[in-house]
């Protein structure tokens, strides 16, 4: 705040002092006094001219695996970025921390493997890629699902069988698919060779896509995703192996699964980095960087996102019998990604602590509407149970649990 | 004269013309001397060349159509299906794969979900048991999964059942495995009409499609009709076919045996009994109307399959006669006729009596008409 250093009468300096201030903060001065409440609102409102529109931050050097370079160690990144992608992680932490709370509602059923801690990888790809590209990953798939475009409202309804989920509460948690992103996929590393294969229709189709294809430490020693690596490498396929390394496949640590945790080094003959997951700059130009790699047509590239889970494997999982309270304590306290984007934008003067603190209010608001939805959406009609059996078909009878019970399918 | 075709076509691959063959044929004489003709007759075609003139006819059709497997471009095909394919279309049509089977269709089925229309060959069905996750739960599986949202329009084919010699790992039947799953469709031809339409109909369903060929049949000449002929002839997926008529016995079947049914039924002619033979073509959806209907006819059910007995197609046909109004027409219970409830063994004699012959299908419908 400016004051003036006029010289002024003990009875002028209030006026004074108030005349000099940018206007807006002279009515938060005089509103402190008469509506505090109201005062709030508008000392958030800074301008614009008071924030820097952008700047530019060290980030951590990237281990390379056949490469003789590796992604920038600065990135440049501007105010509305650093908005968009703090709004991003900060829904996906709260939609997730309410996933939670529903499935200990019992609201929520089956399966449920959470996000949290994991944010800046979903947003730091998405971000680097763009919406023409294709994503496919395994079951811990809400954060990807909201950052490719589906609406919170529409992953909890389908979180909690509704017909207003993303795909009419016929997927559940770990299926749920929109524009370019396929899931969501239960079976451990089924989704690598698939993921390759939309790649393969990215190279025929010569629209210069790519396809981050995703997996966890745990799915990185299926043998099949060796199948794949030799087939992308053989064929150049435009795909970006993204290896989510969060320390635990379910309870087994990493060290107890494979005989080498180098997973960017896994792919053998393909280049590969280790990126740190924690950290959304990081990821952002990593994946810049590979999908750079891919569209060149230089054949896949793999990445190796070291990032952490803080809750168990999934709901049923508390997640303490395999690892310490204190390690999750420690990874949260030092290297939560939201926490990290938050101290950066603020020490750069990129964004202020009210205004960040505003942008969760509005979060949590949007979180609470969509849970609404969600636990008072109707169920799916009965008649849905015998639908999309087949694409294009015209209608059918399907078989219910005893020959007199038949349920209509159409496509 | 035949050497010098012999001769043109020993330089088809250097780009010399050949002469047309077949009905393309009739039009050029037509043309060239003024000649009316009668209509092209039917023609011998073998099974193998029904399926490369499908493949064929469909990769030419449709750009997004693929084929992928094992030796299926340079070798021409392990079974020389899809001779010629890669000359004709290159690596980007017809693509050789490692031998990695899980990996390969995956791949293809990721690739039909982002747009293409791959065929992807198993070189027997026996390798599909690898790869046997990615096409229930990532093919069968996905369109009911997403509401719609993602197709699968991809076709897994390939050779199934017993060959000749091929003891135990090679020669198992998968038609009962494929046909549990729902969200695809299982198909298996007898006669090259059935391989050529099928095949069309299955590249051109945007539903996963399991085909499930069979190695012996490869060789064998069928008459195709001139409408089968035809570019756009299609055999339509979820129909039965009646190969022969009858009034006492109905015999139904799929693939190889097929052929077993309408040999037995000769034999049985001459002895005064007429079999209706009802070849299936598609296992799911299951044409058992037209079984149904066959049965209210004849009073009297064989089933006749290659595959195992237990939980087989036949066990289905029984079970859904049973449910529904047909049962009441039944004069004797329903027989199965199948493969020994055992691996397949080497030694000739042992393999021979572990397929259904002739005289096992004979011997059920005596005994089911009480003879």
């Amino acid at each position: 705040m400016f004051i003036s250093q006029e010289p002024v009468f003990v009875q002028d300096t209030t006026v004074f002092l108030l005349l000099s201030l940018p206007y807006h903060v002279t009515i938060s001065v005089v509103l402190y006094f008469m509506y505090p409440q109201a005062s709030r609102v508008v000392v958030a409102s800074r301008n614009y001219a008071d924030f820097a529109s952008e700047a530019t931050f060290e980030i951590k050097k990237c281990d390379l695996h056949r490469l003789e370079e590796g992604p920038s160690t600065t990135a440049v990144m501007t105010r509305e970025e650093g908005l968009h992608y703090y709004k991003t992680m900060q829904t996906i932490r709260r939609m997730e921390l309410k996933s939670d709370q529903l499935y200990k509602q019992k609201i929520i059923r089956g399966f449920c493997h959470l996000y949290d801690g994991q944010e800046a990888c979903c947003v730091g790809l998405e971000v680097a890629i763009k919406p023409t590209d294709h994503v496919i990953t395994a079951y811990r798939a809400h954060g990807f699902t909201y950052a490719r475009g589906v609406p919170v409202r529409e992953i909890l309804a389908e979180l909690t069988g509704r017909k207003g989920g993303c795909v009419k509460g016929k997927g559940g948690s770990m299926h749920m698919y929109t524009k370019n992103f396929y899931g969501g996929n239960g079976i451990v590393g089924a989704q690598v060779p698939l993921g390759a294969g939309i790649a393969l229709a990215c190279k025929y189709f010569g629209k210069n896509e790519i396809c981050l294809t995703l997996y966890g430490d745990g799915a990185a020693n299926q043998g099949q995703i060796f199948e794949t690596y030799n087939m992308a490498a053989l064929w150049k396929l435009p795909c970006i192996f993204i290896c989510e390394n969060n320390r635990y496949g379910m309870g087994t640590s990493v060290e107890r699964a494979a005989a080498s945790t180098d997973y960017y080094k896994r792919g053998d003959f393909i280049p590969g980095l280790r990126v740190d997951g924690m950290d959304v700059l990081c990821v952002r130009e990593a994946a810049k960087f590979a999908a750079e790699y891919c569209r060149s047509g230089k054949g896949p590239i793999l990445m190796e996102l070291q990032t952490y889970r803080y809750h168990g494997h999934s709901m049923s999982d508390p997640g303490i019998s395999y690892r310490t309270r204190e390690e999750i304590q420690e990874v949260r306290s030092k290297s939560d990604p939201i926490t990290l984007l938050k101290d950066r934008m603020v020490n750069n003067n990129l964004a202020s602590i009210e205004e960040l603190k505003e942008i969760d209010v509005a979060v949590r608001k949007e979180i609470e509407e969509a849970a609404q939805f969600a636990t008072t959406d109707p169920e799916p009609p009965l008649e849905e149970l015998g639908n999309h059996i087949y694409f294009n078909e015209p209608p059918f009878e399907v078989r219910g649990p005893n020959q007199w019970i038949r349920y209509k399918s159409v496509s | 004269m035949a050497a010098a075709a012999a001769a043109l076509r020993y330089l088809a691959p250097l780009g010399a013309r050949l002469p047309p063959q077949g009905r393309a044929a009739g039009r050029l004489l037509q043309q060239r001397r003024g000649l009316r003709l009668s209509a092209p007759a039917a023609i011998q075609v073998t099974v193998r060349d029904a399926l490369n003139q499908a493949l064929d006819e469909e990769l030419e059709r449709d750009e997004r159509v693929f084929l992928l497997g094992e030796e299926v471009a340079q070798y021409d095909g392990a079974y020389k299906i899809s001779r010629g394919l890669w000359k004709k279309y290159g690596d980007k049509r017809v693509m050789d794969t490692p031998i990695s089977e899980m990996g390969f269709t995956g791949i293809a089925v990721g690739a039909a979900m982002a747009g293409l229309r791959p065929v992807c060959e198993f070189m027997t069905f026996n390798f599909s048991m690898q790869a046997i996750d990615q096409v229930i739960n990532s093919a069968a599986k996905t369109c009911y999964m997403s509401a719609g949202a993602i197709a699968v329009p991809i076709v897994f084919r390939g050779p199934n059942g017993a060959s000749a010699g091929v003891a135990a790992q090679h020669s198992q039947c998968f038609a009962a495995w494929y046909g549990h799953c729902p969200g695809l469709k299982v198909v298996s031809p007898w006669s090259s009409e059935d391989a050529k339409g099928l095949l069309k109909a299955s590249i051109r369903d945007d539903n996963p499609v399991v085909m499930l060929e069979n190695e012996l049949l490869y060789g064998v000449p069928f008459e195709m009709s001139e409408q089968a002929q035809s570019k756009d002839f299609v055999v339509p997926i979820g129909k039965a076919k009646i190969e022969r008529e009858g009034t006492h016995v109905t015999l139904v079947s799929h693939s190889r045996p097929v052929g077993h049914c309408l040999e037995a039924a000769a034999i049985l002619a001459k002895e005064g009994v007429e079999c209706e033979v009802i070849n299936l073509r598609t296992i799911r959806p299951m044409d058992i109307e037209t079984v149904e209907a066959s049965v209210v006819k004849t009073n009297h059910l064989v089933t006749v399959e290659g595959g195992w007995p237990q939980f087989g197609v036949g066990a289905e046909i029984c079970a859904r006669i049973m449910e529904g109004s047909a049962f009441n027409y039944l004069d004797a219970p329903a027989v199965r006729v199948t493969g020994a409830d055992v691996p397949m063994p080497y030694a000739k004699i042992l393999e021979d009596n572990c397929i259904p012959q002739v005289k096992d299908i004979i011997f059920a419908v005596k005994k089911t008409l009480n003879i």
